[in-house]
């Protein structure tokens, strides 16, 4: 099937553009019936009804309790009350909950990097025997449904007494199937030259590694380290299941404690929903050319 | 290069030539990640089996074997029945509107318009979203008393609806909803394939006098068939396999209506619910539903693969 050009940033300018990021656009002749282009009519509607949540919820956040209480719906409070959100962030320990989700969501994010490229490093670069089977097993086991393994996998994280510690999200997920999926392809693309020159110079693998390989990937590495921090931040199944005591909640199971504890202060709820939501808003809109990357590449695998 | 005896003098000693070995060098790369994906993928996998013939607890070490029991009470389960009825109807809603919207969406995005990075934007920001975020949000709009769901559709003349009060009503908000976070992905993974779309194809059809209705129906759309049928397993896959939406937002209900069999599976394996002792119940299940899917993904690419041209 399709391989997927990662370099297209660099190299082929007739790549794939969406896989810069920078999503090319089509010329087509225009008819004009009307004083702006007709796909207005469908992009309008579906772009308010896309934001149209978020943008309530804001609303809804800066009001009293008793505006929210009210029908119809109150869509422009007259005044702000952005106490809200210190009243929402000390209610709870959200702070706490956001440090734990950061130290799990860093801690996998490096060791994905590590791991990936030296795993992808050795896939790509190096025959070695059984290199092929073990390669297929790797790729296997992206078809295998997470609820198959979840009973298990608990089941061994509570014998290496990590149930309730941040470790229970760490250690299963230190190294990620897709990431070095995504690295082998992109290292089986660069130009194999300047590392064998390096060879001759006597230069380890793994110097060649750092100080060849990996410079060159660095679009490659930063689409792998924002679709696991995707993954990582947002996931809910697993700390569902292995964290039960509230200091070490990740911001997702804190946000549904916090659901719990209040539903009838939506205005506080949707302060907290907001203040959650944030973090990853922001880095999706800052890097949004690595995660339509990523994306893409995920859509490539198959 | 990976000989192993060699009695030649002067020869570097065996660890020094098995250092330099190539053989050693691979695996030493591949080492540290194939050892996680063993012990957290692979491993699991076959325990998961041995889990599914026994009558087992997470609490409890003792784990007698009971064979095939745990499978064969599946079909009269009527739990399990309901529980594989919703994920039938959720994903034949669910499947068909996502990709059918995100194909709209695609074309419409791939289009050099203003505001167009305004719109790609829109679309695609719920991606970022969680699951708990989305629900959180949903609750609020489609509240039957004070949400903006209700309101909106009571100035048409519609409703007021219960949406997830609503035991007729849950299944088809949870697809809204859905549909609106993976809505961002499908139309993403459609604009890389319309873009990868060799523009010769498109001129040449225009250059013969094809209108463009026609440069879509026979140029364009046979060439989006890989991706289309990507999707279709994808998002099947995805739909079958439901769960955050559910346990957050309705919790299966209103009266078992969202329950699915993720859902139970966790209710079964990680709660008292249904008595302690259902782990091994739950992996059966878990396992046939891997099955399913297994089943499901390989027809899908049969049929697809009979209606789909791959280009180059």
């Amino acid at each position: 099937m399709t391989t997927i050009d990662l370099r297209a940033d660099e190299m082929a300018p007739s790549a794939p553009t969406v896989l810069r990021g920078e999503i090319g656009m089509v010329e087509r002749p225009r008819r004009r019936w009307l004083p702006f282009s007709p796909w207005h009519l469908l992009l309008m509607p579906v772009a308010f009804l896309m934001l149209v949540p978020f943008v309530w919820v804001i609303m809804t956040s800066l009001e009293t309790l008793a505006q929210t209480q009210h029908f119809p719906p109150i869509l422009w409070p007259g005044s702000f009350q952005l106490n809200n959100y210190p009243r929402a962030f000390s209610s709870v320990p959200f702070g706490t909950w956001f440090l734990n989700t950061t130290i799990v969501t860093v801690s996998v994010v490096l060791s994905n990097l590590v791991f990936c490229s030296l795993a992808a490093y050795g896939f790509a670069r190096i025959k070695f025997w059984g290199k092929g089977i073990a390669y297929f097993f790797l790729l296997a086991t992206l078809m295998i449904p997470v609820q198959v393994v979840i009973i298990p996998t608990f089941l061994i994280v509570k014998q290496m007494h990590l149930l309730n510690t941040l470790g229970a999200l760490i250690v299963p997920n230190l190294a990620n199937v897709f990431g070095i999926f995504l690295l082998t392809q992109f290292f089986r693309t660069l130009p194999i030259e300047l590392e064998e020159a390096a060879r001759i110079d006597g230069a380890s693998r793994l110097k060649i590694l750092i100080t060849i390989v990996l410079p060159l990937s660095l679009p490659a590495l930063a689409t792998l380290a924002v679709i696991q921090f995707l993954w990582t931040w947002n996931d809910f199944l697993w700390p569902l299941v292995t964290i039960y005591k509230e200091s070490a909640f990740t911001l997702q199971l804190g946000l549904m404690s916090f659901q719990g504890s209040h539903v009838n202060d939506t205005n506080l709820l949707m302060a907290g929903n907001v203040m959650s939501m944030l973090p990853m808003l922001l880095l999706f809109i800052a890097a949004q050319r690595y995660f339509v990357r990523g994306i893409a590449t995920q859509g490539l695998k198959g | 290069m990976a000989t192993v005896a060699s009695s030649r003098p002067g020869a570097p000693s065996f660890a020094r030539r098995a250092l330099r070995s190539d053989h050693l060098a691979g695996w030493l790369f591949v080492l540290p990640s194939v050892f996680l994906v063993a012990l957290f993928s692979i491993f699991p996998i076959i325990w998961g089996f041995v889990l599914s013939l026994q009558k087992a607890s997470l609490i409890s070490p003792n784990r007698p074997f009971v064979g095939f029991d745990n499978y064969t009470r599946i079909a009269s389960d009527p739990r399990a029945v309901k529980a594989a009825t919703n994920a039938v109807i959720y994903t034949s809603l669910f499947v068909p509107t996502s990709i059918i919207l995100a194909l709209f969406l695609a074309i419409a995005l791939n289009q050099r318009i203003r505001l167009i990075r305004f719109y790609r934007l829109a679309v695609f920001i719920p991606v970022a979203v969680s699951t708990i975020a989305t629900g959180i949000m949903f609750l609020w709009v489609f509240d039957a008393n004070f949400g903006i769901a209700n309101w909106a559709l009571g100035g048409v003349g519609l409703g007021p609806f219960g949406w997830f009060d609503s035991p007729t009503g849950a299944m088809p908000s949870l697809v809204i909803m859905t549909v609106w976070g993976w809505l961002g992905f499908d139309t993403i993974i459609y604009l890389a394939a319309l873009q990868g779309i060799p523009q010769e194809l498109v001129e040449a059809a225009a250059v013969d006098g094809a209108s463009r209705w026609s440069t879509f129906r026979n140029v364009t759309l046979p060439l989006l068939g890989p991706a289309t049928l990507l999707l279709v397993v994808w998002s099947t896959i995805s739909a079958v396999q439901l769960f955050d939406e559910v346990y957050f937002v309705t919790k299966g209900g209103p009266l078992g209506a969202t329950s699915v069999p993720v859902f139970y599976i966790y209710r079964l394996a990680f709660t008292s619910l249904y008595g302690f002792g259902a782990a091994g119940y739950a992996a059966a299940i878990a396992y046939v539903l891997f099955i399913v899917i297994l089943i499901l993904t390989l027809i899908q690419f049969w049929l697809g693969n009979r209606v789909v041209h791959y280009s180059s």
